[in-house]
């Protein structure tokens, strides 16, 4: 997978500047950088919910001349804050999934509903099938639009802060399912706010500054003071874990 | 949050609206009981010997009279529900209505217009052409920004459906050969005095091809639920798709007010109380709110002609009895939730 130049702006303001980036296949790739680098605009655009210039090359087709619908059974996308419409229930929401597969004046097959269980069953919600999505705690329904993605059965798989609202436990068991879905060969880019987050558990970083890449690459050259302290305006020290051997940082104000 | 099996809640939803039918066309100053219906009904669709017990008054009180009007009821209700529920997805918000967003008064305006003018073939295309133009004149005034809150396009939607009325009262007025009075109210507040077979059949159409139409996008709708963002990753062309629904609605409601006049409520409050007990995946809320709708409309429209009898009571004044306390619970609710 290759993002190739992809820029975007709004009413003259550059957000995304240039993104020219290879994502490894069948990897977890970090998205970082500050508030306001153009993380989530990036995957946005990648997803071709919004159009700048660039191309997302997928296996020599670029996914962003691709119909919708066959662009959408390559590659979903979970928002920051997935939205909890009155009256779904959650088995309702991840069958959602289904929808650029098969006709869309046709109803859901039982294939697609069966596809749709199995997802739950991966994303480890299926005791909260019958519950009302309004009555979710946001992890939970963080943890829903997670499932919803895989019953899209993508190739590459964009998420938005999947971890924010979670508490540490839920943060784990979420990137344990993302790195079973990279161990089937699914391309994960997952925008993250917490670097030692990242630091344990990507494969691969992005770190963006300004709409622009500040450094790319494996996460002991990426998480490395030299290239964080001028992005984030911080001092920082990197630890190794006494037992992953990855790295841990720690910041101070300097 | 169990539900009942779709198959079961439309069974019941359509053998109550088969009964309710067949019980308000006895209703009236003329006895007719449920088999005189019956007999009259499968007499002239051919199916049975003419039933020697029904004089050819009363025969031609429930063919061509109280069935039509009947029907005509139950079809105008199916659509104004529909349109109502396919309306609160497409614009993201539970307020929303044929009626209260406008487009039944820009519908009304356009009927009395090529009414007054003596073109009564361009009604429909008069009634569609006012309710699209109320509908883009609402949302423009409202700002169509996610930002834009349910209660501003509900008072831009107030703002263009009394400008409407008032241009429909005018013409009316204007071109007024003494009893123009039930005219303007007939229009304002909908009326199915008088419905025909004509009228049946024009309501049939609409809600037979447009309803369809929009039980064919339940998919898309449901996944503009989500929001545009994950609709679009989802592969909807949410713009397009979007706007297609909102013609498709505003075609609807045009045909229809130029049936019945803008009959308000019955697209709000019949969409929200069948939501409550089968949610809301699009394909099963739509059907059973068109069956739910149809009843309701039924119903309304013969406590309208039934309470004050002889006199009429216009149909809307019935629907907002019923619906003005649903929009108010709405409002309650929404209030808790900014608090």
């Amino acid at each position: 997978m290759h993002l190739d130049a992809l820029s975007w702006s709004v009413d003259g303001r550059v957000i995304v500047d240039g993104v020219d980036v290879t994502p490894p296949t069948g990897a977890l790739t970090g998205l970082l950088g500050p508030n306001g680098a153009g993380k989530s605009s990036l995957l946005r655009l990648v997803a071709g919910v919004l159009h700048g210039a660039g191309a997302v090359h997928l296996d020599g087709t670029d996914l962003l001349t691709l119909r919708r619908r066959d662009r959408a059974r390559l590659l979903a996308l979970v928002e920051q804050d997935g939205a909890a419409p009155e009256g779904l229930t959650v088995a309702e929401t991840v069958l959602l999934g289904r929808t650029p597969h098969g006709s869309p004046l046709a109803g859901m097959s039982t294939a697609d509903r069966e596809r749709a269980a199995q997802a739950l069953t991966t994303a480890g919600v299926s005791a909260l099938r019958d519950r009302a999505l309004t009555t979710l705690s946001g992890g939970e329904r963080q943890r829903v639009h997670l499932a919803r993605a895989l019953a899209q059965d993508p190739r590459v798989l964009l998420l938005d802060e999947p971890t924010n609202h979670l508490d540490v436990r839920a943060q784990l068991d979420t990137l344990a399912v993302v790195r079973d879905l990279t161990a089937d060969g699914v391309t994960v880019i997952a925008a993250l706010h917490d670097l030692n987050l990242a630091a344990a558990s990507c494969d691969h970083v992005v770190l963006l500054h300004h709409g622009r890449v500040a450094a790319a690459g494996p996460v002991a050259q990426v998480l490395h003071p030299d290239v964080l302290e001028p992005v984030y305006g911080v001092r920082c020290t990197v630890l190794e874990h006494p037992g992953t051997g990855r790295p841990v940082l720690v910041f101070d104000r300097g | 949050m169990r539900r009942p099996p779709t198959p079961l809640a439309l069974g019941v939803g359509l053998v109550a609206l088969l009964v309710s039918l067949v019980v308000a066309i006895t209703v009236g100053p003329a006895g007719i009981a449920p088999a005189d219906v019956w007999a009259t009904v499968a007499h002239h669709l051919g199916v049975a010997a003419p039933g020697g017990d029904l004089s050819p008054l009363l025969d031609g009180i429930v063919w061509e009279l109280r069935l039509p009007r009947v029907l005509a009821a139950a079809l105008v209700g199916a659509g104004l529900a529909v349109a109502g529920a396919v309306m609160q997805t497409v614009v993201r918000n539970p307020l929303a209505d044929p009626y209260l967003l406008g487009l039944s008064g820009g519908a009304s305006l356009g009927a009395v217009a090529v009414l007054v003018l003596g073109v009564a073939v361009l009604l429909p295309v008069a009634a569609f052409a006012g309710a699209l133009a109320a509908l883009v004149a609402t949302l423009a005034l409202a700002g169509s920004s996610a930002a834009t809150s349910p209660a501003r396009t509900v008072l831009a939607g107030l703002a263009i459906g009394q400008l409407a009325a008032a241009g429909t009262s005018f013409v009316i007025f204007w071109s007024a050969t003494g009893d123009s009075y039930r005219d303007i109210l007939a229009w304002l507040m909908g009326s199915l005095a008088g419905a025909g077979w004509s009228d049946v059949a024009i309501a049939a159409v609409a809600v037979g091809v447009l309803g369809t139409g929009l039980l064919a996008a339940g998919r898309s709708l449901d996944a503009l639920a989500l929001g545009d963002t994950a609709a679009a990753a989802l592969g909807i062309a949410v713009a397009r798709v979007r706007w297609a629904l909102l013609v498709t609605v505003a075609l609807l409601t045009g045909a229809l007010v130029a049936v019945s006049g803008s009959i308000g409520f019955v697209g709000l409050a019949v969409p929200h109380a069948v939501r409550l007990v089968v949610g809301t995946a699009h394909r099963r809320l739509l059907a059973l709110t068109a069956v739910v709708g149809a009843t309701f409309l039924v119903w309304a429209d013969t406590a309208a002609r039934a309470l004050f009898e002889p006199r009429e009571l216009p149909v809307g004044i019935v629907t907002a009895l019923v619906g003005a306390p649903v929009l108010a619970a709405l409002l309650w609710r929404r209030r808790r939730l900014e608090a």
